[in-house]
């Protein structure tokens, strides 16, 4: 397990409800990150952990509940606290997410470009230093379709941190990528919160890179948390739901009949 | 952040202390090229840094550049445990010349 957290919350999440429409998607999700944690939500398919990423990244307004990050209560925060909050954070997406019109040195600069007045020559060595870090260096001038899965996720992750963020989101690091890349993956994002001390929230189904990198993780199941813990605990868990998900079992549902027929037909069953 | 200078033996020596984050690293990049460009020997003193960033750490890259063109002494000296966490992230712990003292610095020279 990694160390290094200490056990002052960066976020706090208390009873989340969120719907997209009339379906609910979380369902009283309450959870705690710590400065210095790596804190791995895990979940099926559909669990709800995107979501919970893009209400924790203030995208989405919930239904119910409170979400407080680095201090700030994100369901009353107005909208220049909230740019002023997202300079503290940063995000790595699942594609990369990367400008593809621009190089991969001018990705990675744009977060300074946009929100400092550094001098240029400071700007364009941080950024260099950032793709030294990812093993990017000397890829500055190549183009973002130039690249490979590894690289573009490493040159997300450094865009990510290039203005050195208390509080790091990573979606799906692993996704897409073989197991060698994806374990050097693990090891970069250890060494940068152990040097750092970024606070980091992974989002990932990689039962292998979420045993590697968290300090806890929780798992979600149709929106629900069914699990907190560290990976020794989460080893020793009797949930089922929760030992299905790391022995890679599938789930076996009961079928109810009257809600399936509704579902195929449309039509409630006559009384 | 603070940023003392003093001169001891051949070298200027620039103190930083706190925190050297985006906000502050100008002020720090600002004191370390002013004395690098009077064409003196530069030592950056970061025994009291609690936190660097990389736009601090930069500042120490362009400093070490130019100490290199002026053929001017450039190093770091009492690497706080923060900093030197930061400069092992990017190895660059194995490229700035690094002293435990002033004393040191100034036997090496």
């Amino acid at each position: 397990m990694a160390t290094g957290a200490t056990n002052e919350p960066i976020i706090a999440i208390d009873n989340l409800v969120a719907h997209y429409g009339k379906r609910k998607i979380l369902d009283d999700v309450s959870l705690t990150v710590n400065r210095g944690e790596v804190m791995v939500i895990m979940g099926g398919s559909g669990s709800g952990k995107s979501t919970l990423l893009r209400h924790l990244l203030g995208l989405n307004k919930p239904t119910a509940g409170a979400i407080r990050i680095l201090g700030h209560d994100l369901t009353k925060i107005n909208r220049k606290e909230m740019y002023k909050l997202r300079r503290e954070m940063g995000v790595a997406f699942q594609g990369g997410a990367l400008f593809g019109s621009m190089t991969v040195g001018e990705n990675v600069q744009l977060p300074l470009r946009e929100h400092t007045k550094l001098d240029d020559n400071t700007i364009r060595i941080m950024a260099r230093i950032k793709l030294e870090i990812m093993n990017l260096a000397g890829f500055e001038d190549l183009m973002p379709s130039e690249l490979s899965g590894g690289m573009l996720k490493r040159a997300a992750l450094a865009r990510a941190v290039i203005m050195d963020p208390k509080l790091l989101f990573f979606d799906e690091p692993s996704a897409g990528l073989d197991p060698v890349v994806s374990a050097e993956l693990d090891e970069l994002i250890l060494r940068l919160r152990n040097a750092l001390n970024i606070t980091m929230v992974v989002v990932t189904h990689e039962l292998e890179s979420a045993f590697k990198i968290a300090d806890r993780i929780t798992m979600l199941d149709q929106g629900k948390v069914i699990f907190t813990g560290s990976v020794p605990e989460i080893r020793a868990s009797t949930n089922e739901r929760v030992q299905n998900m790391i022995h890679r079992r599938p789930r076996t549902e009961d079928v109810d009949t009257e809600a399936y027929l509704h579902r195929l037909t449309g039509q409630r069953p006559q009384a | 952040m603070e940023c003392t200078v003093r001169t001891e033996g051949p070298y200027t020596i620039v103190a930083l202390s706190g925190e050297v984050d985006l906000y502050y690293s100008p002020k720090a990049r600002e004191n370390i090229l002013l004395h690098l460009n009077k064409k003196c020997n530069v030592l950056v003193d970061l025994s009291a840094v609690s936190y660097i960033d990389s736009s601090g750490v930069a500042s120490l890259v362009e400093g070490f550049q130019l100490a290199r063109s002026n053929k001017a002494d450039f190093g770091l000296v009492g690497v706080s445990h923060a900093a030197m966490q930061v400069l092992q992230l990017a190895r660059l712990d194995k490229v700035f010349p690094i002293y435990s003292t002033v004393a040191e610095a100034t036997a090496n020279k």
